[in-house]
């Protein structure tokens, strides 16, 4: 089923803040197995010149997901949630994200397309400080498999 | 550190992905959909098995990066190519990460280009890092 094709260049305003959290940093790195200690420790943290603990690179995952699962749930857009998988990703770091940033999420519908009988949904995020300050710009590309091919 | 050259290989990473990794790594990113974790959901849509966050894989690619502590990674990118199946068992999928520097750039950041296997096969494409040293 094609997505409507109206949501195209929606504009989604942060929905809440996000405070990012010391342990919620460690509990990511634990995840991804990635032991770095400026993740971990804030007196190493800060001698690489951070304010507090930084979060990796993909960390704003979590709260570019859930700018997604906003929009991707949004009944009047015509996506199926079950067939969807993630296309690809990016991450552009404007400054780094720290334990005690207050994270705002405003996320842009970029472009749908529908090649193949796959629907295509571009969704771009701007992951802000709740003072302004640019953190992250996220781009997502998310594909809707088609249901009428059988098995994947 | 020497001088960085393109070409030059990064440290290799072999990790097991399992299914403990999986919920795991769902808790922490906050991503429940249940083709991560559950086996009959996966199947239903069409998936062979449960499958890997491409998150996660993005996650550990980066960890080539990172390990090699040249500087901060600016900018990443990655597609999700094929999906890394995870059975049930405690072994996991075996995920094979590789970078080497692609290029030096005018601003002097660093071009990595990383590569991720599973079963010998590709699963990101142009899984790019930039990193500022």
């Amino acid at each position: 089923m094609a997505l409507e094709q109206s949501f195209v260049g929606r504009e989604y305003p942060p929905e809440s803040v996000y405070e990012v959290g010391r342990e919620k940093i460690r509990e990511f790195a634990e995840a991804i197995g990635d032991p770095r200690p400026e993740y971990l420790d804030v007196e190493a943290a800060k001698a690489l010149g951070y304010a507090d603990v930084v979060a990796p690179p993909t960390f704003t995952t979590i709260v570019n997901l859930a700018s997604i699962n906003r929009i991707v749930n949004d009944p009047e857009l015509g996506l199926d949630y079950s067939r969807m998988v993630h296309g690809d990703q990016s991450f552009t770091h404007h400054s780094p994200v720290v334990a005690g940033d207050r994270l705002a999420v405003t996320t842009v519908v970029e472009s749908i397309s529908r090649r193949a009988g796959n629907d295509f949904i571009t969704l771009k995020a701007e992951i802000r400080t709740d003072a302004g300050e640019p953190r992250v710009t996220t781009r997502a590309l998310l594909v809707v498999r088609d249901a009428e091919e059988g098995q994947a | 550190m020497s001088e960085i050259a393109v070409g030059d290989a990064l440290p290799e990473l072999k990790v097991h992905i399992t299914r403990a990794d999986l919920v795991r790594y769902a808790g922490a990113a906050l991503d429940f959909n249940p083709i991560h974790w559950n086996e009959a959901f996966a199947k239903g849509v069409g998936l062979p098995d449960v499958i890997a966050h491409g998150m996660l894989t993005m996650a550990l690619a980066g960890r080539v990066v990172t390990a090699w502590g040249l500087g901060a990674l600016v900018d990443y990118q990655a597609r999700f190519t094929r999906p890394v199946v995870v059975p049930n068992d405690d072994t996991g999928a075996l995920v094979e990460l590789s970078g080497k520097v692609g290029a030096i750039l005018e601003d002097g950041t660093i071009r990595v280009d990383l590569s991720a296997k599973f079963e010998g096969r590709a699963v990101l494409g142009k899984a790019i890092a930039i990193v500022r040293p």
